[in-house]
């Protein structure tokens, strides 16, 4: 444990790991792509306007999942102190934000043939909405102190807060959801079949990779700026 | 403040570093102090002086090393730490809102310490003529002796004065030369940064020059 | 215990001493509210029809003003470090203070609140909803804001992040607090909601002090 939190082990195995990540990334993406939006077949009742579900689900799973790798991140820091676990958790944050941001944008594209608007109050999209607003809240947390670890600090805690109200919040969106509108179509209204499947799982499947690749990139970045500003604070400690 | 004398202890810190804004302040610090002694701390500016009073006053946490109060690591219980001593740091709480004497009073009500301490030590500071005036007209120095004055009410055995001489005049001055005296009479511990002299002639340096990272390097 | 009554009494007295902050929170109350039915126009019943939306949201708005302060100046003049020396068990202290906020601004919102209600047509039949949702829901926004504001000690913007922070957190209140006294105008059941309020109102009392106690513990490292 306390020798994967090293960073220089750490990014030893991440560099590594790099080249796979990319390159199933781009398979999967290449693959993926032209089966999604040209090859499956069209739904029988949404018709073509069902192929932006190939966009919008995995997003939206990855939206969700890269808040609980936060946190989780976030948790390990805070107890054990490994500065890496925040670096992930901060690195991860934007990555996780567009993700989010993906999945409302492309929800509302596929809202406006369907629903003939562009933004319905459905529990789901709501829900995203919320988790988008939890990211910039942490990543303009993260960002506001002179002083660096007690910026990660607070940031860490923040999503631990966080990922405690989320299922709260997603409950209660729910509620007064089915509270106000009764009965709207959404993505869930459809059944999948194989033909369908397929795809969805490759466009999932590239997305994770896509997440891994960057997020390593990311960690390279944040592990250079600080090292230059330990060496900056070293230049002014020796003057 | 009351004649009673403190049961014998000991404080001491081994191994400690710490780091504040991504610096290294110092490492390899040891101390150890019993009752009745003085430690004062002394380096230039930077070296870490207010850290390592934050750091004994369970306030700042340490990269490593650790800190005993009679053997007992003050991590397990940073409140009952808290609770043993008296800190005056450069900021000194005092709310302007209320009057000296309330500012002091409910110091003292939160330790349990006895009102009548509370005219003791505005006595002893020479604030008593200023003890119903609220605290937002006082003079730095006057705010200053506030503090001093909550940490004479405390009933710890520990002090913690940071700078505790500074925009002192030359009574004032005396009357903390008296109460640290008294206190460590009654079997009280000091340590308090100054980089003017010792202050009082029972006292032991602690030079943090000695543990900069720089001078371990070299 | 006694710890907890004297920071109580003082945070108390020093509230009250600048008088302004009580009178502040319930004027911007009220201007919020007013704002909402200029923005809406004076037709009684699109009022009567938002009333308890518009209550609730204009509240919880007025309930964020003074938590930026609730640890900042103490953060600022260096008693917070006094008060976590003192003895005084962390978690016992930030209820009081949490207490003291909610005395301060949750008790006083319960108590305009049925004025700003009539002000926008609020059914008869809602009031005891509205103050009911209100006394379960504000010492939960007290206690959410207790974790937020000892989250921002120390950062560059404080108000504006303290919404950003709070206000996604905050959507469950409202929600059920504005769903309970619509279900009262329409003559609907409200337990549901109180049952959801209150569970929240003892989760944030068990999880909240303690999360705030160790951010505060942080930001003074």
């Amino acid at each position: 444990m306390h020798k994967y939190a090293n960073p220089t082990f750490f990014m030893r195995i991440a560099n590594a790991v790099f080249p796979y990540a990319a390159g199933i990334s781009i398979l999967c993406f290449a693959v993926g792509i032209p089966l999604a939006l040209v090859f499956s077949p069209p739904d029988y009742q949404q018709g073509e306007t069902v192929r932006i579900m190939y966009v919008h689900v995995p997003a939206a799973w990855m939206g969700s999942m890269v808040y609980g790798v936060m946190a989780v991140s976030s948790a390990v820091y805070l107890i054990w102190r490994h500065t890496i676990a925040h670096i992930i958790a901060r690195a991860s944050a934007p990555i996780g934000a567009m993700f989010t941001a993906l999945c409302l944008v492309t929800g509302m594209l596929w809202g406006e043939p369907m629903w003939g608007t562009w933004w319905v109050w459905d529990a789901r999209l709501t829900s995203m909405l919320i988790l988008l607003f939890l990211y910039i809240g942490y990543i303009a947390l993260g960002d506001s102190f002179e002083d660096q670890e007690r910026g990660d600090k607070a940031s860490a805690m923040l999503a631990l807060v966080g990922s405690v109200n989320l299922p709260i919040i997603h409950f209660s969106v729910e509620w007064w959801n089915t509270l106000h509108q009764p009965a709207i179509r959404s993505f869930e209204g459809f059944s999948i079949n194989a033909a369908m499947l397929w795809p969805l799982l490759l466009m999932v499947f590239a997305f994770q990779t896509y997440y891994v690749s960057v997020l390593i990139i990311r960690l390279r970045g944040e592990l250079l700026s600080a090292k230059i500003r330990t060496a900056r604070f070293n230049l002014a400690a020796a003057e | 403040m009351n004649g009673q004398k403190f049961p014998a202890a000991e404080f001491s810190g081994a191994d400690l570093s710490c780091r504040r804004g991504g610096r290294t302040v110092f490492t390899g610090l040891s101390f150890r102090i019993v009752s009745g002694e003085v430690i004062v701390l002394r380096g230039p500016n930077g070296s870490g002086k207010t850290t390592l009073l934050r750091l004994m006053a369970g306030l700042a946490r340490a990269v490593s090393g650790t800190l005993h109060w009679n053997d007992a690591d003050i991590a397990d219980d940073l409140c009952a730490h808290g609770a043993r001593l008296g800190f005056a740091g450069h900021r000194d709480a005092v709310k302007s809102a209320q009057t000296v004497r309330e500012n002091i009073a409910f110091w003292a009500s939160l330790r349990g310490a006895a009102p009548t301490h509370v005219d003791q030590a505005l006595n002893t500071f020479g604030i008593r003529h200023l003890s119903d005036i609220p605290a937002r007209v006082l003079s730095a120095g006057q705010r200053h002796r506030v503090a001093l004055a909550r940490v004479a009410v405390s009933g710890a055995p520990l002090w913690l004065l940071d700078e505790p001489t500074n925009t002192l005049d030359d009574a004032a001055l005396n009357a903390l030369r008296d109460t640290l005296s008294a206190h460590l009479q009654r079997g009280g511990m000091i340590v308090m940064a100054s980089h003017g002299d010792l202050f009082l002639p029972q006292a032991r340096a602690l030079d943090l020059r000695q543990t900069q990272p720089a001078a371990i390097a070299a | 215990m006694s710890g907890f009554s004297t920071i109580l009494r003082r945070e108390l007295t020093l509230s009250l001493r600048s008088q302004g902050d009580v009178m502040t929170v319930i004027a911007f109350f009220a201007i919020a509210a007013a704002l909402f039915a200029f923005g809406v126009g004076p037709e009684l019943n699109v009022q009567s029809r938002i009333a308890s939306g518009v209550v609730w949201t204009t509240a919880l708005l007025a309930a964020l003003l003074s938590l930026e302060r609730l640890f900042a100046l103490d953060y600022e003049d260096g008693t917070l470090d006094q008060l976590m020396l003192s003895g005084t068990e962390p978690i016992a202290m930030v209820l009081a203070k949490t207490l003291a906020h909610w005395l301060t601004t949750g008790l006083a919102l319960l108590i305009a609140a049925p004025v700003v209600a009539l002000a926008l047509q609020l059914p008869t039949q809602a009031y005891g909803a509205l103050m009911m949702s209100l006394a379960l829901g504000t010492p939960t926004l007290s206690l959410l804001g207790a974790v937020g504001a000892a989250l921002i000690l120390g950062a560059k913007r404080g108000g504006v992040l303290l919404s950003l922070l709070l206000l996604p957190l905050y959507i469950p209140i409202l929600i059920f607090g504005a769903a309970a006294v619509e279900g009262a105008t329409l003559g609907l059941s409200t337990s549901a909601p109180y049952a959801v309020l209150g569970g929240l109102l003892v989760a944030a009392l068990t999880l909240c002090p303690w999360a705030a106690a160790s951010a505060l513990r942080h930001a003074l490292e």
